[in-house]
């Protein structure tokens, strides 16, 4: 299994910490999942709140091994850049997707079903499906 | 026609526009948005003027490109994807020529607001930049003074406007009253056009 490629997951948030709390939180509720690669990619280069395309362009490229890279974004600015960065440029790596899906739970299914050896086509869909959850 | 010169020229003075109204645009911001936009607009376009003097693109196309790659890196908020492509796609859209006219410009920059449109999925009446710009295009094939007017007064007419659009959007109802800012930066960008057409009076 371990000689297996994983899809990649990238978590972009406006704060550093919410997307490193997001990505550790992720890869607990999955069971530590090692052979998962997962890059947070939160705030500003500065460290304050925002986006940053180079932080995201660079977390892409340390999670992919060749089996596509799952993006989850929180809002707003964190939508846009990934979304302008996959139309426009030449940034992320091939095989890269923005995945609409709720960004906390939406890890967590990413990262469990990418711990299976899933594509990445299966991959966004459970992140997807996370949307249907309904807590009341 | 209009040359690299031309568009560097327009580059330069949006630069100094954004600093010069970088305050009131974040001011703006601070009644219906997250009060970055002025700061944030200005770190992108010092960062457009550094790399045009640097770099030195060739073509009116290659200029914007650079200009809206640059956007989309050091913004840092909403508005450097949106701008950065819309001048990415305009780029894109006037190819390799070394001269454009103002009709290709004007329907360059009607496919880079469609970019922006697809992008942040916004409509005219959503009070964004759409709200300037689409106005602004328009009316561009009749000059640079047509479209900074029809610029300026679609940024004024987002003021009774609810916003739809992005995090003023929350605010529903308290949106209404407040010059989007977005668009206001917008109508700075189609101002800066007839500027660097005239340098001699042009420098912002």
């Amino acid at each position: 299994m371990s000689d297996e490629k994983r899809v990649g997951i990238v978590l972009v948030s406006h704060s550093a910490e919410v997307a490193a709390s997001v990505a550790q939180l992720a890869k607990g509720l999955a069971g530590g999942a090692p052979e998962v690669p997962v890059a947070p990619a939160g705030g500003t280069e500065d460290g304050g709140l925002g986006t940053s395309a180079e932080l995201i362009a660079a977390a892409a490229a340390s999670v992919d091994r060749g089996a596509g890279v799952a993006v989850l974004s929180d809002l707003g600015s964190a939508v846009l850049t990934v979304k302008a960065l996959l139309a426009e440029g030449d940034e992320l790596p091939d095989g890269a997707r923005l995945v609409d899906a709720p960004f906390v739970e939406g890890a967590v299914a990413a990262v469990v079903t990418a711990a299976t050896g899933a594509d990445l086509d299966a991959v966004e869909a459970a992140a997807t499906e996370a949307y249907t959850y309904r807590k009341a | 026609m209009l040359d690299a010169d031309f568009f560097r020229r327009w580059m330069a003075v949006t630069a100094a526009s954004v600093d010069r109204e970088a305050e009131q645009l974040t001011e703006l911001d601070s009644a219906i948005g997250d009060a970055d936009h002025g700061s944030n607009l200005q770190r992108g376009f010092r960062a457009v003027a550094a790399a045009l003097e640097k770099e030195e693109p060739a073509t009116p196309g290659a200029v914007l490109t650079l200009a809206g790659r640059q956007l989309i890196s050091t913004v840092g908020g909403a508005s450097g994807p949106l701008y950065g492509t819309l001048l990415r796609r305009t780029g894109k859209a006037l190819g390799e020529a070394a001269e454009v006219s103002v009709a290709q410009l004007a329907a360059a920059l009607g496919s880079g607001v469609e970019g922006v449109k697809q992008l942040g999925g916004a409509v005219v009446g959503d009070k964004t930049m759409i709200d300037a710009l689409e106005p602004a295009v328009a009316a561009l094939e009749g000059g640079f003074a047509a479209a900074r007017a029809a610029a300026e007064q679609g940024a004024e007419a987002t003021t009774p406007l609810q916003a739809r659009k992005g995090r003023a959007s929350y605010l529903g109802e308290r949106s209404i009253g407040h010059q989007d800012p977005g668009a206001t930066s917008s109508a700075l960008l189609i101002a800066a056009l007839e500027a660097a057409a005239s340098p001699a009076e042009g420098r912002a």
